[in-house]
């Protein structure tokens, strides 16, 4: 059914129509409307789970971990200071192979505090082993619970999975979405049938101790099976675009980039900026391309080769920074084209951060500085601000 | 297939999900440098290193005897230390 709705109320029912047994989360800037909802969605009997009250993030996903453990179906959401919180445990959920889905609502890190969006909360989380989505507008936020369900709990995956959405941009406009029915999710995702739970029936040890004569073994294990989980990403886009009709590109989408000479390269909601830009940058002939990353975590190393393959010039938005090194996706496509035929220079262009908003000003800025050979930049600065120190 | 006609499921993923018992396959003997050696003329048989050994694997075998499993044991002297009659001493292992 169509409808007018915020895209935080959006992700809560679908979430909602995922059927969790178990929600637990903390409330905070920008993620609040969605637990929020989900909450009233549980107290009014519209969902049938468990809303687990807590004390903090690193709570609320113990909670999950436990929920999963157990043999349910669980579901958190958070952002930036409650993600920093919470990442002890995200590194254990990850590790410990349970599958669930959290929100990774996009806020900036502190400090200076800051409750606006950029994408620094999620990027620090990477390496944890958790699946990133980073979607672009409402109706994919939503439909990417959807399938983030369907990918996590793949018995060829075993991996939560982080649904990254911009704080604010997205959770706090209101769109025009297709919320989906029961029945249709129902037929899509079914029921939860965990390969391993805690059962005195049928007794499992979750997270067993690991010495050095057999830690390097499962480390290893996690890191071919969320390589391989690429494959279970395209297949769930495939089977969701049969189901719902909607498609938003599997591991990345390319825009226009088959003649394009210039391609930017960016994760969420900038790209729908981007994508209106490059047309209007197209029609004064200046052949620019989008690529947009949906799927950060496992990284689609060939596919962004591939993609990239024809292209004399990569510009890589960051909505992030490594303090003391540069932009962590831009470092991810150099080394991605390192060796290849053709290795096309790849400007990093740091934008956006704590909720600095991206216009097209800020876009031709970007271009002009990449043309003019800059390899690493902050975009969009205030320059009377920094004159001024 | 399986007699339920359902598709055989893969493997729990290695060592993290496993089977209850991890700690008896888990061999904890080799972490140490240490063992006890008992004086059985110092022995009175009161049971106090059976019961403090934090891994459970000194064994009362009768009055005034007693076994260390040393396939478990770490070596952490905590028997030794608690020995109030000092029959306990920590020996070094070579292997």
């Amino acid at each position: 059914m169509r409808k007018m709705i915020e895209g935080s109320r959006a992700v809560a029912e679908a979430v909602g129509l995922c059927r969790p047994g178990v929600i637990s989360a903390y409330p905070i800037t920008p993620q609040t409307h969605i637990v929020e909802e989900l909450s009233q969605l549980v107290a009014d009997g519209d969902i049938d789970a468990e809303y687990v009250l807590v004390e903090s993030e690193h709570s609320a996903a113990s909670v999950c971990l436990g929920a999963v453990a157990a043999g349910s179906r669980a579901y958190s959401a958070t952002t930036s200071q409650g993600m920093m919180l919470m990442a002890e445990v995200l590194y254990n959920i990850a590790g410990m192979r349970m599958p669930m889905v959290i929100t990774g609502v996009n806020r900036a890190l502190s400090a200076p505090l800051s409750i606006w969006n950029d994408q620094q909360d999620t990027m620090a989380i990477r390496d944890s082993g958790w699946i990133q989505l980073y979607a672009e507008d409402n109706q994919e936020a939503l439909d990417m619970h959807i399938q983030a369900y369907k990918i996590s709990e793949n018995d060829r995956v075993l991996l939560p999975v982080m649904v990254c959405m911009d704080g604010f941009v997205l959770t706090h406009t209101y769109e025009t979405v297709d919320m989906p029915t029961q029945e249709q999710v129902d037929a899509f995702l079914p029921a939860y049938d965990p390969l391993y739970k805690l059962d005195p029936q049928d007794p499992y040890t979750l997270g067993a101790f690991a010495g050095p004569e057999m830690y390097q073994e499962m480390r290893y294990q996690l890191q071919q099976e969320a390589l391989g989980a690429k494959e279970v990403v395209k297949e769930v886009a495939r089977d969701f675009q049969a189901a719902f009709g909607r498609w938003y590109g599997d591991l990345l989408e390319t825009y226009r980039c088959d003649d394009a000479e210039t391609v930017f390269v960016a994760m969420g909601s900038v790209i729908g900026t981007l994508k209106d830009w490059a047309d209007m940058r197209r029609e004064q002939g200046d052949k620019i391309g989008v690529l947009k990353l949906r799927c950060f975590r496992p990284f689609p190393l060939d596919e962004i080769r591939t993609a990239l393959a024809q292209a004399r010039r990569v510009v890589v938005l960051e909505k992030a920074v490594s303090v003391g090194a540069y932009g962590i996706l831009a470092a991810e496509i150099r080394a991605a084209l390192y060796g290849q035929a053709k290795t096309p220079p790849v400007h990093c262009a740091v934008v956006g951060l704590g909720g600095r908003d991206i216009t097209f000003e800020t876009l031709d800025e970007v271009r002009q500085r990449a043309d003019a050979g800059e390899a690493d930049f902050f975009a969009g600065l205030r320059r009377e601000l920094l004159e001024a120190m | 297939m399986t007699a339920t006609g359902k598709k055989p499921r893969r493997k729990p993923p290695l060592g993290i999900v496993t089977r209850p018992g991890s700690s008896l396959r888990n061999k904890t003997g080799p972490w140490g440098i240490l063992r006890p050696a008992f004086d059985w003329e110092k022995c009175t048989g009161c049971n106090t290193c059976e019961s403090i050994c934090p891994e459970g694997c000194i064994r009362h075998l009768e009055k005034k005897q007693y076994e260390a499993d040393y396939e478990y044991c770490k070596g952490c002297g905590m028997c030794a230390a608690a020995c109030p009659f000092d029959a306990i001493a920590m020996k070094e292992e070579r292997r």
